[in-house]
C-alpha cells in the first residue's frame, strides 16, 4: 500500500512516536514568552566556550543528551541522528555526530530543518529501517550574525522589518515505541520564490512557501485549517505571518484563530526584536518546548508543524539573486493508544 | 513572463505592508548625538590649543581626530558603542567615530581565526569601501588639481 496521498504527502501508517524532547534556550530566549518551557536556559551565550561556534556545538551536544535521557533510552540506542544548522558545511551538527559518535545524516534546510529532519526520521521509523532516531536542530545568534550579517559590535541600525536570529537548539527523539504523541503526516514543500531580494525581509520572502507548503498538504489529506488545534509557521515573524494569512485567504483558506508563528510568539514587545525571532533554533526550541509539552498535557491534540526557511547564501545575493524559500509540515497527533 | 508581473504584484503589495521607520525620533536622536560628537571634538580641539598655545589648529585638528578615534574604539572594545551606534543612527555613523568603529568591530570579531587570516584580512570588511573609494577621488581631485 502506498503511503504517499496526493502530490506531496505522505501519512505514516505506523506511526512513529515522540518519547522524548528537549530545547535548549539562550540569554534573550530565556527571558521570553516561553521561558518556563525550556529544559535549559544558558547563563553565558559562549557556554564557557573560545567562541561562538564551539558554543553553538556544545549547544547541540548537551541538547541531544538530554533529550536521549528524557526519552528514557541511552546514547547508543540512538540508530541515527538527522541533524543540520545555518553555519558553512552545517559544522554544529556534523561535529556533534563526531563528539556522540552516531552514524548522522546532515542535513541543509535552512530554518525549516527542524520539520525537515522530523520527516526524515518519522520515514525511517515508519518504513521500519530505524527503531529510534534523534532529530536536531539549532542556530546561535553570534555565530549566524558574523556568517550572514555584521560583526556584532558594530554601531549599525536594523531595518524595521529584519529579525532576531535564535540562540538556542531543540531535539526530538522519534521512535517506534509507543508514547502519546505521534507523527501523522508529513509534507514536502517546494522552493518557492517570489522575486524578495531583501536579505533584511526573511518573512515576505519565506511566506509563500509557507503558503503552498499548507495549501498541498490541506488538499492532500483533504482536510481545512479548522480541522486542527493549532498551525505554526516557523520563523516568518509578524509581517510574514501577516502575508501568509493573505495569501492563504487568495487560495481559500481561513487560517484563523489556529494560526501562529513561532518568531512572532518567542519574544515579548519590550526584548525589542522587530519582526520577532528567526532562525533555525526558533521553531526547534518552541515545538520542543511549549508544544510539545502543551501535546502531552492534552491542550493541542493535532498541531500542523511547518519550518519556513530561507535558502539563500551570502554571496547569492550579493550576486543579486532572489530569495528561495521553502517550507515543510509535519503532522503531530496525541493519541491515548 | 506571467511569473514575473506576479512577483512584481508581491513584491508592490510586500513594500506596501512594510513598516516604515519613524521618521522624527531617528533624524532627532541622529542629529542631537551627532552634534553632541562634533562638540565633543571642537572643546577637544580648543582645549588642547588652550593647554599647548604654540600647537598650531592643523596639529591640535589631527589630535582631536586620533583622541576621537582611540575613544570610539575603545567604548566598541567595551561594548558600549554598538548601543549608542543602534540609538543614534547616522548620528554616530557619520563622524570618524563611525569610522574607527567599523575597523574595530571586525577586528575584535575575527580574532579568533587568527592575527594574521582572521583579524588582519577582515578589519576592513566594513570600512574597506570606504578607504578605497576615499583614496580613489583623492587621485581624481589631486590629478584635477594639478592640471587647474
Amino acid at each position: 500500500m502506498s503511503k504517499k496521498v496526493g502530490s506531496h504527502t505522505i501519512v505514516f501508517t505506523n506511526k512513529p512516536s515522540i518519547i522524548g524532547y528537549s530545547a535548549t534556550a539562550g540569554i534573550k530566549e530565556g527571558c521570553g514568552n516561553f521561558k518556563d518551557y525550556y529544559d535549559v536556559i544558558l547563563e553565558d551565550d559562549l557556554f564557557g566556550e573560545k567562541t561562538f561556534e564551539h558554543a553553538e556545538r556544545k549547544i547541540f551536544i548537551e541538547t541531544i543528551k538530554n533529550s536521549i535521557s528524557n526519552s528514557g533510552l541511552k546514547i547508543k540506542d540512538i540508530e541515527i541522528l538527522v541533524s543540520g544548522d545555518l553555519l558553512n558545511q552545517i559544522i554544529s551538527s556534523s561535529f556533534s555526530a563526531r563528539e556522540l559518535g552516531l552514524p548522522y545524516l546532515g542535513l541543509y534546510g535552512a530554518c525549516s530543518t527542524m520539520a525537515e529532519s522530523l520527516a526524515v526520521g518519522a520515514c525511517l521509523v515508519d518504513g521500519k529501517y530505524m527503531k529510534n532516531v534523534a532529530c536536531c536542530t539549532g542556530s546561535h545568534f553570534s555565530s549566524a550574525e558574523r556568517q550572514y550579517r555584521f560583526p556584532l559590535e558594530l554601531g549599525n541600525q536594523r531595518p524595521p522589518t529584519s529579525q532576531w536570529t535564535v540562540t538556542g537548539a531543540g531535539c526530538t527523539i522519534v521512535s517506534n515505541k509507543k508514547s502519546k504523541i505521534k507523527i501523522a503526516s508529513a509534507t514536502f514543500g517546494e522552493v518557492v520564490d517570489y522575486g524578495i531580494n531583501d536579505v533584511n525581509n526573511m518573512g515576505a520572502a519565506m511566506a509563500p512557501a509557507a503558503s503552498s507548503t499548507l495549501v498541498h498538504h490541506f488538499v492532500d489529506t483533504n482536510t481545512k485549517p479548522e480541522d486542527y488545534d493549532l498551525i505554526v509557521t516557523g520563523d516568518l515573524g509578524k509581517l510574514g505571518s501577516e502575508i501568509l494569512i493573505d495569501l492563504m485567504e487568495r487560495e481559500g483558506y481561513d487560517l484563523g484563530n489556529v494560526y501562529n508563528d513561532c518568531g512572532q510568539m518567542m519574544f515579548h514587545d519590550k526584548q525589542k526584536s522587530y519582526q520577532g525571532a528567526s532562525g533555525a533554533g526558533c521553531s526547534a526550541i518552541v515545538l520542543n518546548s511549549y508544544i510539545l509539552k502543551k501535546m502531552e498535557k492534552g491542550e493541542y491534540s493535532r498541531v500542523l508543524f511547518c519550518a519556513t526557511g530561507a535558502l539563500l547564501s551570502t554571496l547569492s545575493s550579493q550576486q543579486g539573486d532572489t530569495i528561495p524559500g521553502i517550507c515543510h509540515l509535519v503532522e503531530l497527533i496525541r493519541s491515548e493508544e | 513572463m506571467d511569473q514575473d508581473k506576479l512577483n512584481e504584484k508581491y513584491n508592490q503589495y510586500v513594500q506596501a505592508k512594510i513598516p516604515k521607520t519613524k521618521n522624527f525620533p531617528s533624524l532627532f536622536n541622529s542629529f542631537w548625538v551627532g552634534g553632541l560628537i562634533c562638540c565633543i571634538g571642537q572643546g577637544l580641539q580648543d582645549g588642547l590649543m588652550a593647554l599647548f598655545p604654540t600647537m598650531s589648529l592643523e596639529v591640535a585638528g589631527t589630535w582631536m581626530l586620533i583622541i576621537l578615534i582611540v575613544l570610539a574604539s575603545f567604548l566598541t572594545g567595551i561594548g558600549i558603542f554598538d548601543r549608542i551606534g543602534v540609538f543614534a543612527g547616522g548620528g554616530t555613523i557619520v563622524p570618524i567615530t563611525g569610522f574607527s568603529n567599523s575597523i574595530t568591530s571586525p577586528a575584535l570579531e575575527f580574532k579568533k581565526e587568527g592575527i594574521i587570516f582572521g583579524l588582519c584580512v577582515k578589519m576592513f570588511t566594513v570600512a574597506g569601501p570606504v578607504i578605497v573609494n576615499g583614496i580613489a577621488v583623492s587621485i581624481i581631485i589631486g590629478i584635477i588639481y594639478l592640471l587647474i
